[in-house]
């Protein structure tokens, strides 16, 4: 049947597409080797700067996990790309600055920074599982019988209604988030710096994976949910309640696109309406990335994508004397996520069942 | 009701009936002609000069009744991700209507178009403005990229446009063409701005390596172009030039790319949120821990040191000079009237050019409006065009504004200013941020 | 009732401080009587109070009563904000919380009388609604169209004005606008009896049915009339957003070969109206980056050719890549196009962000189309062979194949089909349709921009094509109107466009899931999976579609 490994080998031995893929295949090759060993022997960066690329990637990658992660459970679930995620991140982060700002007005956010930070989660989780589910209610619960692109319309109708809701309501401008003196400067863990915002954000990252991954796999609504994802009729029959579970799914990940909100802001100090939009497409690529529906994958994506993203341009377009390499980060992702695909259509991790239904 | 007749003024390169030759084409597209034609010559006008009231003019005159309001119109790009740049001009010149209350004896009116920043937007907005015989004049657009296919719709229709925010050279350049005739400014060329920045770093703050970033806007990506050919004639090295995207949040690997160069500098004229992130995050890169940070008039702001932080302590930003010495309270005060209307501090930089586009375009209608016995009024479409081209010495409150013949009207008197304290309740152009210098007139 | 209350109490609020209400303050519906905003608010509670009354049963005073109580909690909960506004300074949260807003909700009474005038309007209109959604007769739907037409009128009055504004028209004008301001009363009374005539007429024409063949002749004579007169009647801002519906629709048709007949998600359709825009830009460029100063016509086919083959590589690598995976490798080369075309790297050849500047108009024996009342005779001419080759496609082998594939690729493999050429032709040819927008779009606009391509453009063209029915060509010229055509017509209310667009989708697809103007196998397929579903698992279904179609 049609399964993604069996994708590739379907064209016809020696055909020119096998010739064009390879092809480009090995231009990618090239292109990213002539450009590594021209790049180490510029001698532009030092060891040390290599490390801070790859750290600073992998907190990047951290921000775009934890985005995924939400991401990845709703589409293991519903087999639907959930657009509007993105602008549930940014409606928990945006809504709770007007809980941040009071509290730093009054100092107690540095009295007290992880009391604050807990009612920042709280609040920020609050309102994106409210919208999260909402947006369930309204946009997806009907279509739930509709052929596949249809709810895809309606979460890109429900993507541009929420930004642009919160733009009415709060704003075109940004707002500036308070800064925890608890979290300034630099820890030093295993002797590498790393700046106390980028490990806050990649512990909980982890820490959320593994909750997450726990959940779905140890508790009863995780197994209702996994016999969700294999066939909705089916688990009708067993007795599973499917629009609870899928309610429960979207508010886990809303919850979560929440948390991640307040982390972001955290790092970037600055919330917008349309903060969510960007980080929304790099989480779904990281999600496609790691094997969409899988946990494990999303982390793994995320962090990919991070590394790629920050390494990259410096390590492969330096070399081949490119100006301005980073304008062109996204490129290289996006090429990585090309090549990933052709070699493996299912995602790092993905299950080689996702082929059809996918 | 207003009345308006229209000329067809401009040289033959703007006219689209002349050469007409049907001969020897199909019979399907002679019918599909003969109709285009006849749309055509629904909106042109005659090619003499009209004379309507007490006034001739080879543009065309705008007739307002007796109590209607004059109209004003803004294309400025209201909506999408770049919104904030056109809602904030637009403040602007609802402020100035506010403060102006009433031209030549009438009310005034704002109508306006969304540009979407990109040149079909402009287009589409120009088109339709164009279409309103009764608009006097305009403010827009918000983009480089919209005026130049705007602006010679608007043009054609006789109606002059002042832009808030364009910077890019070619729109005032000597060699813009008879198209661009209507069309004026009272943001900074880049070539203005951009060479300032690079004589005070390189002549007043003695440095020699520098770098500079742009974000892939046109204003960005030319003002960072002109310091860098500036710099490097003045016999400084460029040690890179970077590009992000807007919406990049972050920026530490392009740093730690730029640290490897070991510049002095780093330039980034570029709006709040990204310089924001550039800001904060260039101190925690290694190797540009000493590193001076300079910026542009996109990030002159207190809403950038919200967005920066402490970070921004000790850097500098070129602008116009606002300080209280140069232009009196007028600034200060505008600001406070901002803060009354619209709840909030303003969203970009350019809401202080748009308020002086605004007043230099009452002020030229002033000038050239004539009454007639009714006390109907009377505007001449090219007159004014010639007045606001005619602008010397104008009070705004981003300088003293005069327009050169290509429509350049922004006060050359480029400041350097450095941020002293951070804390945006203490922001005071003059004394914090300190103005440290100021290019010297040519 | 008191949750429908609720939920458009909420709604309420929620315009009120989303700045919309205040935003349509400024447009009267009768100058100086009702302005669009107030009536939005007023709709508000009658609405309430007509699902209310739905929801009642068929008890007569139940139902009034349900209407009252809905209308009823409406007002208590802008009354509340109101209220909340006097209290707390709200503006600090919501930008919009202005003092002109609490003076509009309230009708400029204190705080504390605004409640139970709030109360009171939205009970009474709550009951208002009730009873005409009780009442049944011939006048309620004349009424409501009349009112509909109403406030069109007052929303599009803008363009009505521009158009009114040949000296010939300008008693017209004076008699339906006040000068300088909204419509009169005699003009909103007029549009009112004119749409509530027309319904009436349209119902009886229903009863006395034209043969279909003729129905059909006249429909198409009307249509390619109106096509034909629009940009001239309408002025060249008409033809200009004509010119756009247009392009869109020659997107729209690319990429119905690629979702619509053959089921690949494309999210960076973009990239090739971005590569035929690029190519005319350079080759006829008059400017500095312009390599070859040919003339349009000669560069058009080479856009259309380098367009098929961009289609071509970038479909290769995509071919074993199926799904939401496709969405997301495609929506990557939408962004790679535009990030190379932005990037400093390619500056010298491509402008960077600068842009192509400079290119000529088309001419025709020495005729220059130079404005849009011009180019738009070109994109109808255009569209129309393109259309014509799409509709062509659709009915040929390589159609069927297509649509084959679409259905499952596994069982078309097994037929027969070559998967590799079909799918590649499907991408090359979508992408070549693309490319002659884009050709058009680089001299409507004389440069080309980076800006001009950004994602948001790919989302559009699906969403248009969907929104209009899947693998259907009228769709596609339907949706490119609904979708493209009247948010450019309502530019002036730039700001709020994207938030109605966005309801506006999410409605459109729970209320007509197969589109608008849905190809018929798809419709037919629709049903009979609505029947059998229907049937098997005994969930509510929509009620049998009883649009007459077409």
């Amino acid at each position: 049947m049609a399964t993604g490994a069996a994708a590739a080998p379907r064209v016809r031995r020696f055909s020119f597409v096998d010739a064009f893929l390879w092809a480009f295949r090995l231009a990618v090759v090239v292109v990213v080797v002539w450009g590594t060993v021209g790049t180490l022997r510029l001698g532009r960066y030092t060891a040390e700067q290599w490390k801070d690329f790859f750290v600073f990637g992998l907190a990047q990658g951290g921000i775009y996990a934890l985005i995924a992660l939400g991401y990845t459970m709703v589409y293991g679930i519903l087999r639907m790309i959930n657009f509007a995620h993105g602008e549930v991140f940014m409606s928990g982060a945006y809504t709770a600055y007007f809980v941040a700002a009071p509290l730093a007005a009054s100092g107690f956010l540095n009295r007290h920074p992880l009391a604050s930070l807990v009612i920042l989660l709280a609040v920020s989780a609050a309102v994106s599982t409210a919208i999260a589910v909402l947006v369930e209610r309204v946009a997806y619960r009907p279509l739930r019988r509709a052929p596949r692109l249809v709810p895809l319309i309606t979460a890109i109708g429900a993507s541009f209604f929420l930004q642009y809701a919160f733009r009415g309501l709060y704003g075109s401008g940004f707002r500036a988030y308070p800064e925890f003196e608890l979290f300034k400067g630099e820890w030093e863990i295993l002797g590498v710096g790393i700046l106390r915002t980028q490990a806050v954000v990649l512990v909980s990252a982890a820490a959320l994976m593994l909750a997450l991954y726990q959940f779905v796999m140890r508790t009863k609504a995780g197994k209702a949910m996994r016999a969700v994802s294999e066939d909705k009729d089916a688990a009708a029959l067993m007795g599973i309640d499917v629009d609870r579970i899928i309610v429960l799914t979207f508010a886990i990940g809303g919850a979560a696109a929440g948390a991640a909100g307040i982390l972001y802001a955290l790092v970037f100090k600055q919330v917008h309406f349309f903060m969510g939009f960007v980080p929304g497409i790099k989480a779904f690529t990281s999600a496609v990335l790691g094997g969409i529906g899988n946990i494990p994958g999303a982390m793994l994506g995320g962090m990919f994508l991070g590394v790629v993203e920050s390494v990259g341009p410096a390590l492969f377009l330096d070399g081949l004397g490119i100006p301005a390499p980073y304008q062109l980060k996204d490129v290289i992702a996006f090429i990585m996520l090309v090549m990933v695909l052709i070699f493996r259509p299912q995602g790092i991790l993905g299950e080689r069942l996702a082929g059809k239904r996918a | 009701m207003s009345q308006v007749k229209t000329a067809r003024p401009l040289p033959n390169t703007l006219r689209y009936q002349g050469g007409l030759s049907m001969r020897n084409t199909k019979a399907v597209w002679l019918a599909l002609l003969a109709l285009a034609v006849a749309g055509a010559s629904l909106t042109v006008g005659y090619a003499a000069p009209v004379r309507v009231g007490p006034v001739t003019d080879d543009w065309g005159v705008v007739r307002v009744a007796r109590g209607q309001p004059i109209i004003l119109a803004y294309w400025l790009v209201v909506a999408g991700p770049d919104a904030s740049l056109g809602v904030d001009s637009r403040r602007g010149i609802e402020i100035a209507i506010d403060d102006k209350k009433t031209v030549a004896g009438h009310p005034i009116r704002l109508i306006g178009e969304d540009t979407g920043c990109n040149a079909e937007g402009g287009q589409t907005a120009a088109t339709k403005l164009a279409a309103n015989r009764q608009i006097v004049a305009a403010v827009g657009s918000s983009c480089s990229s919209e005026a130049v296919p705007g602006a010679p719709i608007l043009c054609k229709a006789g109606i002059v446009t002042v832009s808030p925010s364009n910077t890019a050279p070619r729109l005032t350049d000597p060699k813009r063409g008879p198209e661009y005739a209507c069309y004026l400014r009272t943001a900074h060329n880049d070539l203005v701005q951009g060479r300032a920045a690079a004589m005070f770093v390189y002549h007043v703050l003695g440095l020699r390596r520098a770098a500079t970033i742009h974000d892939g806007s046109p204003y960005a990506e030319g003002l960072a172009n002109v310091f860098a050919d500036v710099f490097k004639r003045l016999g400084g090295t460029i040690t890179s030039q970077e590009a992000v995207s807007p919406t990049d949040t972050d920026m530490r690997p392009v740093l730690t790319r730029i640290a490897a160069g070991r510049p002095q500098l780093i330039y980034y004229p570029i709006f709040i949120a990204a310089g924001g992130h550039i800001t904060r995050q260039a101190k925690e890169v290694s190797g540009l821990e000493n590193v001076r940070l300079m910026s542009a008039d996109g990030t002159f702001s207190p809403d950038f040191w919200k967005a920066a932080g402490e970070a921004a302590k000790g850097m500098y930003n070129s602008s116009p000079d606002l300080s209280v010495e140069a232009l009196g309270p007028r600034y200060q005060q505008f600001l406070q009237k901002h803060q009354r209307k619209y709840g909030e501090r303003p969203l970009s930089a350019f809401h202080a050019h748009a308020y002086d586009a605004a007043m230099m375009i009452f002020a030229a209608i002033e000038k050239v409006a004539r009454k007639d016995a009714q006390g109907n009024t009377y505007i001449g479409r090219k007159a004014l065009r010639d007045a606001l081209f005619a602008t010397r010495n104008f009070p705004g409150i981003t300088g003293n504004l005069t327009c050169n013949p290509f429509g350049d009207c922004a006060d050359p008197k480029i400041a350097v200013y450095q941020t002293i304290s951070a804390d945006p309740a203490k922001w005071n152009p003059g004394t914090d941020p300190k103005k440290l210098w100021s290019m010297p007139r040519q | 009732m008191w949750r429908v209350g609720f939920v458009f109490g909420v709604v309420a609020c929620f315009l009120s401080l989303a700045g919309l209400v205040e935003a349509l303050h400024a447009r009267w519906v009768v100058d100086g009587v009702v302005s669009t905003g107030q009536a939005l608010l007023l709709a508000l509670p009658l609405a309430a109070g007509a699902v209310a009354v739905r929801r009642a049963g068929d008890s007569w005073g139940g139902g009034l009563w349900g209407g009252l109580v809905a209308g009823a909690v409406v007002g208590i909960c802008v009354g509340a904000l109101v209220w909340l506004g006097s209290v707390v300074n709200l503006r600090a949260m919501f930008v919009n919380a202005s003092p002109t807003l609490f003076e509009l909700l309230s009708g400029g009474r204190p705080p504390n009388a605004a409640w139970p005038f709030a109360v009171g309007v939205g009970g009474l209109l709550g009951l208002m609604g009730a009873l005409a959604s009780r009442v049944r007769g011939r006048w309620v739907r004349p009424v409501a169209v009349g009112c509909a037409g109403v406030l069109g009128f007052a929303l599009f009055q803008e363009l009505v004005q521009l158009l009114l504004q040949p000296e010939g028209l300008a008693a017209v004008r004076d008699w339906l606008f006040v000068s300088g301001g909204g419509p009169t009363a005699q003009g909103a009374a007029a549009v009112f009896c004119t749409a509530a005539a027309g319904s009436m007429l349209r119902s009886a024409a229903r009863r006395t049915t034209l043969p279909p063949r003729l129905a059909r002749a006249v429909w198409i004579a009307a249509g390619l009339f109106a096509l034909a007169v629009l940009p001239v009647a309408g002025g060249p801002f008409t033809a200009q957003v004509l010119v756009i519906v247009g392009l869109y629709t020659l997107m729209g048709l690319g990429l119905n070969l690629e979702v619509g007949l053959a089921g690949l998600l494309d999210l960076g359709f973009v990239a090739f109206f971005a590569i035929g825009a690029y190519t005319v830009g350079l080759l006829t460029s008059m400017g500095e980056h312009g390599i070859a100063h040919w003339s349009f016509w000669a560069a058009v086919p080479v856009a259309v050719l380098v367009s098929l083959a961009a289609g071509v590589i970038l479909g290769i690598p995509v071919l074993g890549i199926r799904g939401d995976y496709l969405a997301i490798a495609t929506l990557g080369f939408g962004e790679i196009v535009r990030l190379l075309v932005l990037s400093d790297a390619l500056r010298p050849w491509l402008g960077g962000s600068q842009g192509v500047l400079g290119i000529p108009k088309p001419v025709v024996a020495g005729f220059e189309l130079s404005g849009p009342q011009h180019l738009y005779y070109l994109t109808v001419v255009t569209s129309a062979v393109v259309a014509y080759v799409a509709w062509r496609l659709q009915d040929s082998r390589l159609g069927r194949a297509w649509m084959a594939i679409r259905e499952d690729e596994d069982v078309a493999e097994a037929l027969g089909v070559n998967l590799v050429s079909v799918k590649l032709l499907a991408y090359g040819l979508g992408a070549a349709f693309a490319g002659v927008g884009g050709a058009i779009f680089a001299v409507m606009v004389g440069s080309v921009f980076p800006h001009s391509f950004q994602l948001l453009i790919s989302i559009q063209v699906l969403a248009l094509i969907i929104v209009g029915g899947m693998g259907s060509l009228p769709g596609v010229i339907v949706g490119s109107v609904a979708l493209i055509g009247l948010p450019e017509l309502l530019r002036e209310f730039g700001e709020f466009r994207f938030l109605v667009y966005g309801a506006a989708l999410v409605a459109m697809m729970l209320l007509r899931p197969e589109g608008l103007l849905p190809a018929a196998a798809q419709r037919r397929e629709l049903r009979a999976f609505e029947e059998e579903f229907v049937a098997g698992a005994g969930l509510p279904g929509r009620e049998p579609a009883a649009e007459g179609g077409g």
